[in-house]
């Protein structure tokens, strides 16, 4: 196939509908709406497709959440207070174990912030965001490409672990366009039992999270626990960049990333061996592959555009073997290259 | 041999339910099991319940079922209906669920004309939490949150469901019923399954709102339940068909090319 120039937002939504997702609900909401438009445009020539304008994000992700009990491959999207309210029907999702997609392109916050560019939403994301013992797979591109194929590859983990992924991308790689290859999607696996379509002459099937017997819900409990142990080990992604001689190691996800490489690019030109260490999962955070790293490289540099949310888990990885230095513009505020090469300048300087 | 006339719907499982004794969602359940079990689609049926006393609705039913989060269940079934439209899919909601919380969503559904059926119990108080004051909770009621009565000034008023959904474009039938008495309960049953019809007819969003009866929280016997809903709640509340475009609806089915 071709390379076409698209922007990300419109990437999301070709890779999903190429992926099979055939049902998509959302509220329009800046810096995402392309994405909603995308969907209203394509979801109709598509077979089956279902697209529904939802009256609020709260009516969205329930929406997918019952197209994605019937079997359905499902999406919804929006940006940071919008994934605010979703995040009752994320926690539900992961209790009822349902398969869906959720794309936050973030802007500013907190509150209604503004509708640049931002990195502030990584606690929320990472943490669950709603109530409850529960994971959600994040995971954070950052190239057009990484898009398409990311999205892709978030509906089969969607569908293997019958879980909720999010995709955390931002402003920024929303509204970017690149030129990105669309690759081949695998067929689906996601077995029947787990499809609520009417018992026809069988059993009657019933999907809940409610377990009002404390000792069956500690036991969901751990068998949700069990299972994010399995995604923990087996699905961390991440990109090392340039670290093999670096002396100190830039740590940084998304646009945040695509700055350090810039930066890293100057501080080499001078002289500065400098590398990068970019997650792309963020849950699971790819620890111990950190860690790892911290037996040749003992200088870090967290970088994100948030005031420092992603540096607790590189705290926790690094286990105080390694010093951890932290640059942040939050609140939409995007730096330049040549900004991030400066402040990297002065520690590199000072580490001597 | 005898001509049975009466048995256990096959709609519904045989557990015992844990609603209180006299509540009216035990009737309400056999009702539309009943249904279910008489027009031949328990295999085709899902049902959303709702957070309240019904949350546990997928006990008692023998039909696919997924529970919604409070308030959530029309956008829910709106999505389960648009993905497989040859089922029959209904919502069972109570009055804070509808009302209050979940009333975006119910509203939205309904005026999208979505092909569902919401099956409303109000009974003017939240049940499942102990007896707070719902949406449809009358002027001057005694509840554990209007303890000198629900006022105006400060509560509002009790919200009429039936006459507000009837009002929008894309609803279809609406009936307001009451379980007080044995008629009532045969008109209740005529009802849902009108509005299951209409749903297998493909003719848009039917609501059936139940006047019922909740003897624990309104600290009354069963009969002194059902005289309240007869002498003052269906004051408030008068049942009767609010929308019927059924004909209607058909007719421009059967226009369309």
């Amino acid at each position: 196939m071709n390379k076409v120039l698209m922007s990300g937002n419109n990437v999301i939504a070709e890779a999903a509908i190429r992926a099979g997702c055939r049902f998509y609900a959302g509220y329009p909401i800046t810096p995402q709406n392309e994405l909603t438009e995308y969907m209203a445009e394509h979801m109709r020539n598509a077979e089956s497709g279902v697209f529904i304008q939802s009256e609020s994000e709260v009516a969205a992700i329930n929406m997918i959440a019952g197209a994605a009990a019937t079997g359905v491959r499902v999406m919804t999207s929006s940006s940071s207070p919008g994934i605010s309210l979703k995040q009752e029907g994320i926690s539900s999702m992961a209790a009822c174990e349902l398969p869906g997609i959720i794309v936050n392109i973030m802007r500013g916050g907190p509150g209604l912030g503004n509708i640049r560019p931002s990195q502030g939403d990584y606690f929320q994301a990472t943490r669950g965001g709603g109530h409850g013992d529960y994971r959600t797979i994040v995971i954070a591109p950052a190239t057009g490409q990484e898009l398409a194929d990311l999205t892709m590859d978030a509906f089969d983990l969607a569908d293997k672990y019958r879980t909720p992924v999010m995709i955390l991308a931002d402003g920024m790689m929303g509204q970017m366009m690149e030129p990105v290859i669309f690759k081949k999607p695998t067929p689906r696996q996601y077995p029947e039992k787990f499809m609520l379509r009417g018992a026809g002459t069988g059993k009657s099937k019933f999907i809940r999270g409610l377990l009002l017997d404390p000792i069956d819900s500690e036991e969901h409990n751990w068998k949700l626990a069990r299972k994010y142990e399995v995604i923990t080990k087996n699905e961390t992604l991440h990109e090392e960049h340039r670290v093999d001689d670096a002396d100190l190691v830039i740590v940084a996800y998304g646009t945040a990333a695509r700055i350090a490489k810039g930066a890293i690019k100057r501080l080499r030109d001078h002289g500065m061996k400098v590398g990068l260490f970019r997650p792309i999962t963020l849950w699971p955070f790819p620890e111990l592959k950190l860690r790892a790293l911290s037996a040749k490289v003992k200088d870090y540099l967290v970088f994100e555009m948030s005031t420092g949310q992603m540096l607790e888990d590189v705290r926790l990885a690094l286990q105080g073997y390694a010093n951890i230095e932290f640059h942040g513009r939050p609140g939409g505020a995007v730096p330049t290259p040549a900004e991030l090469a400066n402040v990297v300048a002065k520690i590199y300087d000072r580490k001597d | 041999m005898a001509k049975i006339v009466f048995k256990h719907p096959q709609s519904l499982k045989e557990n015992i339910y844990h609603y209180c004794p006299g509540c009216g969602h035990s009737i309400v359940h056999r009702l539309v099991a009943e249904v279910i079990d008489e027009m031949g689609i328990r295999g085709i049926t899902i049902g959303v319940p709702p957070a309240g006393c019904a949350v546990l609705a997928y006990n008692y039913f023998d039909v696919d079922m997924i529970e919604a989060p409070h308030g959530r269940g029309p956008a829910m079934a709106s999505a389960i209906k648009r993905c497989l439209p040859d089922r029959v899919v209904f919502s069972y909601q109570g009055d804070g669920d509808l009302a209050a919380i979940g009333i975006a969503e119910s509203l939205h559904a309904a005026n999208r004309g979505e092909n569902i059926t919401v099956i409303f119990i109000n009974n003017a108080v939240y049940g499942m939490t102990g007896g707070q004051m719902a949406p449809t909770t009358l002027l001057n009621q005694r509840t554990t949150t209007s303890p000198a009565g629900r006022k105006k000034e400060l509560d509002g008023h009790p919200v009429k469901v039936s006459e507000i959904f009837s009002q929008l474009g894309g609803t279809t039938y609406i009936e307001r019923c009451s379980v007080s008495s044995p008629a009532g309960v045969n008109k209740t049953k005529k009802a849902i399954r009108k509005a299951f019809q209409c749903q297998i007819d493909g003719l848009g969003f039917s609501m059936v709102e139940i006047l019922s009866l909740c003897p624990t929280n309104w600290k009354m016997s069963s009969i002194d339940s059902c005289k309240w809903i007869d002498d003052v709640l269906s004051k408030e509340f008068p049942p009767g068909i609010y929308k019927d475009n059924i004909a209607e609806a058909k007719n421009t089915a059967e226009a369309a090319p």
